[in-house]
């Protein structure tokens, strides 16, 4: 399941991706970011986004999103949302939380298709969002593997 | 999911304490995108639904696509209110549901 079969995996997921200029953000991500915030303008910043700055395969991608919440009724994050620029799928994942959870951070791992910004978007209490982007460099393109 | 998902938590905790809850699933993460040697598309099979609970009460979700990376680890956090039971819930797009809880321990 690892080693060669993540290689393939891997090269099939590139294949899939249309040509596109670098730091073009695709079709995709514009529109499952305007279904996200419909007319809300997002807050630029406010969520730590631990990602690499580069990665030589984009198979694996660890990633941490938080935000600095008391999280109690009145003012918590109810929501982080990852999108990909450059992923065949824009949306990678959202992450839920509850008064329970004490904190809003997550850690997980990302399939990066190729050198793209990613963006976070936190969904508060109060109704506003947040949004920060990070740029990852991926070595490995999809004529390489 | 061949293999059971692991759970690591504190071997104990304070109340109002916030603890990490690490897990790892063992999952290809299928994307769909994939074809086989004739040609023929790979069906997507991926981890779609995470969901974690404490004494029965919600305490972190994710819905996954298929830009997480195989064998998904999530981390994430719980404000422990006193000993009691975290099930953790993970669901494929075969139908496979696995549910694995942990006691865990308050002193």
């Amino acid at each position: 399941m690892l080693g060669a079969g993540a290689a393939t995996l891997v090269a099939a997921f590139l294949r899939a991706i249309p040509e596109a200029s670098a730091g073009e953000k695709s079709a995709q991500f514009k529109a499952a970011l305007k279904a996200l915030l419909d007319d809300a303008r997002p807050v630029s910043g406010g969520i730590e986004m631990s990602l690499p700055e580069a990665v030589e395969n984009g198979d694996y991608v660890p990633l941490s999103l938080a935000v600095e919440s008391p999280m109690t009724e009145e003012n918590h994050v109810k929501a982080f949302h990852l999108l990909s620029t450059a992923n065949p799928r824009a949306d990678v994942a959202t992450y839920h939380f509850t008064l329970l959870s004490g904190k809003a951070r997550v850690t997980s791992r990302m399939r990066l298709a190729r050198t793209q910004e990613v963006f976070a978007i936190a969904e508060l209490s109060d109704g506003t969002f947040l949004m920060s982007g990070r740029n990852v460099d991926v070595k490995i393109g999809g004529c390489e593997i | 999911m061949k293999k059971p998902p692991r759970i690591k938590i504190p071997e104990s905790a304070k109340v109002g304490e916030v603890i990490e809850i690490r897990t790892l699933a063992t999952h290809i993460m299928e994307t769909g995108n994939r074809k086989d040697a004739r040609g023929k598309t790979i069906a997507r099979d991926i981890i779609h639904t995470f969901t974690a609970t404490f004494e029965g009460k919600p305490v972190f979700s994710a819905d996954l696509g298929p830009g997480i990376a195989a064998n998904p680890y999530i981390a994430f956090y719980l404000k422990v209110s006193g000993p009691g039971a975290i099930e953790i819930t993970w669901i494929d797009d075969s139908g496979a549901k696995i549910v694995k809880t942990v006691a865990l321990n308050v002193v």
